[in-house]
């Protein structure tokens, strides 16, 4: 099951760049080929390294943010950070025909397989919403009748990641619910959410305990403590309770 | 920026640790030394900054030294000063 | 033939700076807060500052004691090992050999000791002659705790992992021991001029 995409030494290999998608101004998606890719589980990672001329590497850690389809390749989605080493250069400058180093797919323990069921509540706060996404596109070809929920924090509605697939997603699906929080800027007219998740929301938002929903918290720390936090206070187990926290390394 | 915020989980130390053990370090289970608690890798805070040679994981539960990792030229330097054990499943196929 | 990614650079170090930054540093403007673990908070009610170990007679201070002390301005560079320098940082606080002026030793070596169980060792050479501080105040305000108030070592002529935070007093030693990244593979000593990052260098 989880076996071989997590039992593996791990090499640093080539990807090339086939294909490039801007999804917000500060965000990007980079389709990447990888010849004899084994596949991944939703909710893993990989590594990238840059290499300059005079030797100097850099390496950071990107979510896949595409569903385990069996293709020879993977998607990263990246969020260009204002002081950031990497990721301004895969926003900004790396382009189709690059080729980038790689390695992956890492990860055990962030991970949401279809079997595992549900119900499932993934809470996401800014680019956190990218594993997450594989785990909404893995649900949706293979297991639409897990009942999901997605609680997604952003600045604003510009800002939304994949916006116009998530409403597509939920508009046929009556299993899937998407609820938006946009925490700075609201467009005329706003009736959704406009602030940071709080135990208060995820009280509403949330199955209740019983229910014993899987749960994967992805964001910034700070918003990965308060919602891992809060939803223990309320009752969920801790053991169901799976939490990736993204920092500066995320760029 | 608020200290906090800087603050990843094990989750980030994936990709070096399984260099080593060939398998999946996240979901690796670890026994605190300092409470006796359990979790799993990529549950724990680690202490970890970009072009920084060195990582910390701690205990969530207590805040003790799990494990330090150091990067220096040609090693990776681990300690384990707070782990009383550590669990992988068996590889069910050992390549 | 190793790969290099088409159009990737290093950071440079900043126009003008160069003669001030040592190899592999760029300049920041912001001050990065780089941690090993929590920031503890210990009230100033219950804070002091020692010098203990091969000395004639140990040395304690309590806060009100300590700030009483001689002190001065300082401004300097400082370096981080995780390549970040910044220019001309401003601390106020004791100069070590303020705190060593009435100590008998024959010590060649400390190792600082900080609230949390952090320790980095130096030779004792690094720490007199008007090289280190044990500071309580940043850019005119008080050290604030993720900076390593209320007080921290500052050794700006090393990286910085030496200017051990939240440090509670100094340990003389005759024989050199590494304190807490040192023991995992940091360079003894850490001199940025000859990046002496790691044990070995």
């Amino acid at each position: 099951m989880a076996g071989t995409a997590v039992q593996r030494r791990l090499t640093w290999r080539l990807a090339d760049v086939v294909g490039v998608v801007a999804e917000t101004l500060r965000v990007r998606t980079l389709r990447l080929s990888v010849p004899g890719w084994p596949g991944h589980l939703a909710g893993q990672h990989v590594d990238v390294r840059l290499t300059a001329e005079d030797g100097y590497q850099a390496v950071r850690s990107y979510s896949i943010a595409s569903a385990p389809d069996g293709a020879e390749g993977l998607e990263l989605t990246v969020e260009r950070l204002d002081d950031g080493e990497v990721s301004p250069y895969l926003v900004d400058e790396l382009r189709v025909g690059d080729q980038l180093e790689m390695r992956g797919p890492i990860g055990g323990y962030f991970v949401w397989d279809a079997a595992m069921g549900g119900p499932l509540l993934l809470v996401g706060g800014g680019s956190g919403i990218c594993p997450l996404m594989s785990m909404l596109r893995l649900r949706a070809a293979r297991s639409p009748g897990v009942p999901a929920r997605l609680l997604q924090s952003s600045r604003s509605l510009e800002d939304v990641i994949y916006r116009s697939e998530l409403e597509g997603l939920a508009a046929g699906d009556p299993e899937l619910q998407v609820i938006h929080t946009l925490t700075r800027r609201q467009p005329p007219g706003w009736a959704g959410r406009r602030r940071r998740i709080d135990r208060e929301m995820l009280a509403e938002v949330a199955w209740p305990p019983r229910e014993r929903p899987l749960v994967f918290v992805c964001g910034p720390t700070a918003l990965v403590e308060t919602v891992a936090g809060s939803l223990v206070e309320l009752g969920h187990d801790p053991a169901l309770v799976r939490t990736e926290r993204f920092g500066p390394t995320g760029g | 920026m608020d200290e906090t915020q800087l603050r990843l989980d094990g989750n980030a130390a994936g990709g070096f640790l399984q260099e080593i053990l060939a398998q999946d370090a996240t979901s690796m289970r670890i026994r605190c030394h300092g409470c006796g608690s359990v979790a799993q890798v990529g549950a724990q805070p680690l202490y970890m900054y970009p072009g920084s040679p060195g990582a910390v994981l701690r205990c969530r539960a207590c805040e003790c030294i799990l494990m330090v990792v150091v990067r220096g030229p040609g090693r990776l330097r681990i300690g384990l000063p707070g782990v009383t054990w550590l669990e992988l499943p068996e590889p069910s196929d050992v390549r | 033939m190793r790969f290099v990614s088409r159009g990737f650079r290093r950071r440079p170090p900043s126009d003008g700076d160069q003669g001030r930054v040592p190899p592999g540093q760029h300049v920041v403007r912001d001050f990065p807060v780089l941690s090993a673990g929590p920031t503890p908070r210990t009230p100033l009610s219950e804070w002091t500052f020692s010098i203990v170990g091969e000395v004639d007679a140990p040395e304690q201070w309590t806060w009100d004691e300590f700030s009483a002390l001689p002190h001065e301005m300082i401004t300097r560079d400082i370096h981080c090992v995780t390549t970040w320098s910044k220019l001309d940082t401003i601390w106020e606080g004791v100069s070590v050999d303020t705190l060593l002026a009435g100590v008998t030793t024959a010590a060649d070596f400390i190792i600082a000791f900080s609230d949390g169980g952090y320790t980095t060792n130096l030779p004792l050479e690094d720490v007199t002659g008007g090289r280190a501080w044990v500071v309580y105040a940043y850019d005119g305000e008080a050290l604030a705790p993720e900076h390593g108030g209320p007080a921290r070592l500052l050794v700006p002529h090393l990286y910085f992992w030496k200017s051990a935070k939240w440090v509670r007093g100094l340990r003389l030693m005759t024989q050199d021991e590494p304190g807490f990244w040192e023991a995992y593979g940091y360079h003894m000593r850490g001199d940025p001029w000859q990046e002496q990052r790691y044990s070995g260098d």
